[in-house]
């Protein structure tokens, strides 16, 4: 079981959040020539390292706000959480 | 190579089964192959002896980090079925459910190919209708479908519970009568023997630490038991594609996540064939020793753990005892977790790849142990052709980029949509 410190409400089980993938994806800006490639990019691409990893978790069952989380998908520890506003 | 039989058998007896010939060998890397396959699990091994077989190309190896078949070949829930609608997903399997049923004989090693039919069960008038029109396509394919009501199922799981006040009453289900199971670790030990008895070196414990590319094309592999010289390099390593692309500069359309599965205790014979029951993300065979198999969904985020969390088990055994009462009352005996090479879309990608002499074979989901023949087929003849065979080429890798998506059923990395 993972605890998972929202940075709204404080820790709680995982049994609370939903995962949202990669953290560090950025959508193209909107009126900008975006390359098919650069589309690809957004749709179908996504880090997945062995380690520390960047991610977007929602806590669907509680606040429902979106933020990111620093965790190693090895040991599954959680370093960081942090509101969508802040550094991680 | 020792030929297994009844005779051979007797003959070792009396030698108290002490004077048997080796499966393989355990040879060191030679300095240079002209193939070399990493990952030495079901779809490496397959790929090594189609290769030898089909193509004549023995000067092979296959490099493992671990051992032989202690991945995913060793840790899925035996499932082999080609109940697919998209005729790319349906042809690629379909083939590959006639190599299976030769394959304790091509192999001489019985890997207990058992077709015992898959049933998904239907729980809505909407879903019945789906499952008619994928049932249709399969037949289009040449592949056995029937469409159950309601009291066929019950005659075939009539200890399921068929109440009418459920959450998600059994309306009906799609079958595919020649669909089964097979011994997971004989695939993996079979195909190994036939391909080191053709000359393929099988090298275990032996990682990867990099690739030697110049000028756009492959000239080596860096290993932890020194560099090995090669112009062509076959990547079979499911969860682990991310981590070997990483040391290529590639970024792929694929999640490493982690998938769980369990075993019961053995009971007596309760249930004959594969039952899958979507709606609770759960699907279930009982094994030949007893045990009741069962397994569901992904715990969820990326993992390279290899283990799994207790929620997802416990979410998944929900959904079996509102299937099943009687699991309720069965213990567990063991549960296990793989990490999965999810794409994007569901299905897999075996292709060439921007660099030359690199092939990719992976993005296996849920389902990468029925392809084991097929993908070590069609990889096969990619590498040794340098070009795709007509069963995989929508299996690109490009078909992300170019729109032309396998999204079968909705699968792939975005389990929390379902």
């Amino acid at each position: 079981m993972l605890n998972i410190k929202c940075p709204h409400c404080g820790e709680r089980s995982q049994k609370e959040f939903a995962y949202g993938g990669d953290g560090t994806i950025n959508r193209p800006n909107l009126n900008s020539d975006i390359s098919d490639k650069d589309w690809d990019n957004f749709v179908y691409l996504r880090k997945s390292p062995k380690g520390k990893h960047i991610e977007l978790w929602h806590h669907i069952a509680g606040c429902r706000q979106w933020f990111r989380a620093q965790r190693d998908t090895v040991s599954h520890k959680i370093f960081k959480t942090a509101k969508l506003d802040e550094e991680i | 190579m020792q030929k297994y039989s009844i005779l051979s058998l007797i003959k070792n007896a009396f030698s108290n089964h002490e004077k048997w010939d080796l499966a393989w060998k355990d040879p060191n890397p030679k300095n240079e192959y002209d193939v070399v396959i990493i990952g030495g699990g079901g779809h490496g091994l397959a790929t090594a002896y189609y290769l030898a077989k089909e193509h004549k190309i023995t000067n092979i190896a296959v490099i493992e980090k671990g051992w032989i078949g202690g991945g995913n070949i060793g840790r899925n829930t035996t499932i082999i079925r080609s109940n697919f609608m998209y005729d790319n997903n349906a042809r690629f399997n379909e083939f590959g459910m006639n190599l299976w049923r030769n394959m304790s004989q091509e192999l001489n090693f019985n890997v207990m190919f058992s077709p015992r039919g898959i049933i998904n069960l239907a729980h809505s008038d909407a879903q019945m209708n789906a499952y008619a029109r994928r049932g249709n396509s399969m037949r289009l394919n040449g592949i056995d479908a029937v469409l159950l009501n309601r009291e066929e199922v019950k005659k075939i799981i009539p200890m399921a519970d068929f109440s009418e006040d459920v959450r998600y009453p059994i309306f009906g289900g799609l079958a595919q009568p020649s669909a089964g199971t097979a011994r997971h670790d004989a695939v993996a030990w079979g195909y190994a023997r036939q391909a080191d008895s053709m000359g393929v070196d099988i090298i275990q414990n032996c990682e990867v630490t990099g690739f030697d590319v110049s000028a756009g094309k492959i000239t080596g592999v860096r290993t932890s038991r020194g560099d090995i010289k090669t112009k062509k390099i076959g990547l079979c390593v499911a969860g682990s594609t991310n981590v070997l692309a990483e040391k290529l500069n590639m970024t792929l359309p694929i999640e490493t996540h982690l998938l769980q599965a369990c075993v019961s205790e053995p009971v007596k014979p309760v249930l004959d064939g594969v039952v899958t029951f979507g709606a609770g993300h759960f699907y279930i065979s009982q094994s030949d020793k007893g045990e009741m198999v069962m397994g569901g969904d992904l715990d969820g985020y990326n993992s390279y753990a290899q283990k799994g969390n207790l929620p997802t088990i416990q979410h998944v055994l929900t959904g079996g005892v509102a299937l099943f009462p009687f699991l309720s009352r069965l213990k567990m005996l063991r549960t296990w977790g793989g990490i999965m090479d999810m794409s994007m879309d569901g299905s897999p990608i075996i292709d060439k790849t921007h660099i030359d002499g690199l092939y990719l074979n992976c993005g296996w989901c849920y389902g990468g142990f029925k392809s084991v023949p097929s993908s070590g087929w069609t990889f096969a003849h990619t590498i040794a052709q340098d070009r795709v065979h007509e069963l995989n080429e929508g299996f690109s890798l490009n078909r992300f980029s170019k729109g032309y998506l396998l999204d079968e059923k909705g699968l792939g990395t975005k389990t929390w949509i379902s």
